[in-house]
């Protein structure tokens, strides 16, 4: 558990970052050179607005990131409400793909990141060692920034995560559930005459809608999605992001966006991540209107990013 | 305007020149493959200008009286007299009848030896299928000798000497305007073993032994390699030990081929006491020699499945041992087999580790086992190649024939099974 609570400023760090012995977290605090929004001080676990909601799904408290010297996140704290749609927003390698792929542990096959602080699912401790990273991943799926699918059938696809749970019996069952996931992902009209079909012969928006279709049916509780809409149309985005307002209903859905649009569009809550910290967490009405750090107001006015 | 204008003069003037290297660029390529395709034509046109004859054999066609007095043999089922039989006696009686002009003893003694040395064993594999045969008068085909090979097939080329007298070769003449003896396709190379008879001598041997060897080779390194390459690549933890035991095997790739040969001699031969010449030790020394080579194509090739599809599997659940045998090995399969059957076609054409553990002896058996003496291909080939019988020579580019065929029909294979695996993602 991270319990540093030293301030450090932003434009501290990225210098400290090309030095030949990284400066040591805190202990030191520059002046501020110009009044730019970038060089405006953020304090170490200091969020602005409402991180926490009563009975959330994740809570994550004091949670730090970091890949050998360079430190990813910075003592973040957060609630991720149940069947919530959480954006998270920010400019490139502010820590937000990070801070998302802990949830499900995809940082595990990286040797190198380290993960403290505490990230409770449902109240356990999803870092814990005897969790199984298995059984996390099944109950928190993942959607990735480009689509991905296997080069199997469109079938084998959607099949694949069940098959390996083991979720079905019988091939009808699996039938069923290929069907339903298909359905819910949008994607049963245009694939139900095709289904031994290559996936990768899909167009790009079929093919990230398979892989939500994937996710979905291992019936996770939680689904992670990495940038969905960045390698699609502006059509085949706006059907996967009508697809996540269907699924807000039973799931909860942490999204990760470059488009401002996209964020105001889809997410109940939306949280600004600024260079490993967690700046700012509000309703998304109220951070794309009145934005209450400075430096979520520069952003969303496009003065950086 | 002038600042623009001298611009674009100074890029058409440096165009011109990027042009030019270009230009030589594309001859210098041109001209390398040229030289690559002219080598091997020569090499090819060589080895089957050379080694076509071997594929012809010389016979002689002769009406045998299979006379039982003539034989000493009344009784072909009683043992002994079927022991002391002379089965050549009625095959140089049919000879004389043909070339009634060799009346004296030299004479006699001159025609009989355009027999093989085997002709005998022509007449007794006859009788010994059809007893019945015994008194009857048959039309066999026998192997003619070395000599008179030699003679109708290079009596005009003058790297060839003719070994035979001037009525001999009078007598061939005769023989061949009769039809006595004749020319055909030579079965005989592929269905027997070696000889030291070049009419007798064969490749099934070497070509069953050559088989036997890749299948121990296969058996072994194909399994082992793409384990380890498995393992190195998903599950080692990347430490000093790790990248120790990776710059071993990039190193043993490297080792030259006869080191592996005495490592078999000491090991599995003294050590172990395994028998020599077998295709068991050849095909352990092969396949040792062929799994660096495995082992860092496999690597490559799981290094080039992408990223995304294993994300994509973590990603709903799947273990890691699931990750690599769902997504990781099938996909990576195809670079998987075209280095290990790059690697077989190395082991096959491979000699010098053969040397040492003993499948250079003479072996006139076709191998039945992993565990009977044999020799393979290409150490037929310097067994041939060496040989001072001038009906070798085309033997042995012959054989280079076969060996080649049989690589070109594993890289075939192997092109093949790269595109029938090969996925797009």
């Amino acid at each position: 558990m991270n319990t540093m609570s030293s301030s450090i400023s932003a434009a501290a760090y990225t210098r400290s970052k090309g030095a030949a012995t990284p400066v040591p977290d805190g202990q030191r605090k520059d002046t501020v050179m110009e009044n730019k929004p970038e060089d405006t001080v953020i304090e170490e676990g200091k969020t602005v607005g409402q991180p926490f909601t009563a009975d959330p799904k994740f809570k994550l408290r004091n949670v730090d990131v970091s890949y050998g010297a360079d430190r990813a996140i910075k003592n973040i704290s957060l609630d991720i409400g149940r069947n919530e749609v959480i954006a998270f927003i920010g400019p490139s390698g502010c820590g937000k793909s990070t801070f998302l792929r802990c949830l499900n542990r995809m940082n595990d096959s990286i040797d190198i990141c380290r993960v403290k602080g505490s990230l409770e699912l449902d109240d356990q401790n999803i870092y814990e060692s005897k969790r199984d990273v298995v059984e996390l991943r099944a109950r928190v799926g993942m959607v990735f920034q480009k689509p991905n699918p296997f080069p199997k059938s469109i079938y084998d696809n959607v099949a694949y995560g069940p098959r390996i749970h083991g979720l079905a019996n019988r091939k009808s069952e699996l039938d069923d559930i290929v069907e339903n996931s298909l359905r819910k992902a949008g994607l049963w009209s245009e694939a139900k005459d095709r289904l031994d079909a290559m996936a990768t012969s899909m167009s790009g928006g079929q093919q990230q809608r398979l892989c939500i279709a994937r996710a979905v049916a291992v019936s996770p509780e939680v689904i992670l999605m990495d940038e969905p809409c960045s390698a699609l149309d502006p059509i085949a985005t706006a059907r996967v992001e009508e697809l996540i307002a269907e699924m807000s209903e039973s799931y909860t859905i942490v999204i990760v966006t470059h488009s401002m649009q996209q964020a105001a569009r889809v997410s109940n809550r939306t949280a600004y991540f600024h260079m490993g910290h967690l700046v700012e967490v509000n309703k998304t009405d109220t951070v794309f209107t009145s934005p209450q750090h400075p430096l979520t107001e520069s952003y969303i006015t496009g003065r950086f990013g | 305007m002038t600042d623009q204008r001298s611009q674009a003069e100074i890029v058409r003037h440096s165009l011109k020149r990027r042009y030019r290297t270009e230009r030589r660029f594309r001859l210098y390529g041109i001209l390398a493959i040229f030289i690559a395709l002219a080598s091997l034509f020569i090499l090819f046109a060589d080895i089957i200008s050379k080694g076509h004859t071997g594929f012809i054999k010389t016979t002689i066609t002769l009406n045998v009286t299979l006379d039982s007095e003539m034989m000493y043999l009344d009784d072909p089922t009683d043992e002994i007299q079927w022991s002391n039989a002379d089965f050549k006696a009625p095959i140089i009686a049919a000879l004389q009848a043909q070339v009634p002009e060799a009346a004296s003893a030299s004479e006699k003694r001159e025609l009989r030896r355009f027999l093989g040395t085997f002709a005998d064993s022509e007449t007794r594999n006859l009788l010994t299928k059809h007893p019945e045969f015994l008194n009857t008068t048959q039309t066999i085909e026998f192997p003619t000798h070395d000599r008179v090979s030699v003679y109708v097939k290079h009596a005009d080329n003058p790297r060839y000497s003719i070994k035979l007298s001037e009525q001999q070769q009078r007598w061939v003449d005769e023989l061949l305007v009769q039809g006595v003896i004749d020319t055909g396709f030579n079965d005989v190379l592929f269905n027997r073993g070696d000889s030291r008879e070049p009419a007798n001598a064969g490749v099934l041997g070497a070509i069953v032994g050559s088989l036997l060897t890749m299948l121990v080779t296969l058996a072994i390194s194909f399994p082992v390699g793409i384990a380890a390459a498995v393992y190195l690549e998903e599950f080692a933890p990347q430490n000093k030990l790790t990248d120790f035991i990776e710059v071993n095997i990039n190193n043993l790739a490297a080792v030259p081929s006869i080191i592996f040969g005495l490592l078999g001699l000491a090991v599995f031969i003294n050590l172990f006491g395994m028998p020599r010449s077998v295709p068991v030790v050849g095909g352990l020394v092969l396949a040792l020699m062929t799994l660096p080579t495995i082992i860092i194509s496999s690597r490559a090739a799981i290094k080039s499945v992408p990223p995304s599809i294993r994300e994509a599997a973590e990603g709903i659940g799947a273990s890691k041992m699931q990750v690599v045998l769902h997504h990781v090995v099938p996909l990576a399969m195809p670079g998987m087999l075209t280095g290990s059957i790059i690697g077989m076609a190395q082991a096959l054409g491979e000699t010098a580790p053969l040397l040492l553990i003993g499948m250079v002896a003479f072996i006139v058996d076709v191998p039945d086992g992993l565990f009977s003496s044999a020799t393979v291909l290409p150490v037929q080939i310097y067994l041939w190649a060496s040989s001072s019988e001038q009906g070798f020579v085309e033997l042995a580019s012959a054989a280079i024939m076969v060996l080649l065929t049989f690589m070109i029909i594993m890289n075939a294979l192997a092109i093949w099974l790269r595109k029938r695996l090969e996925r797009r993602w």
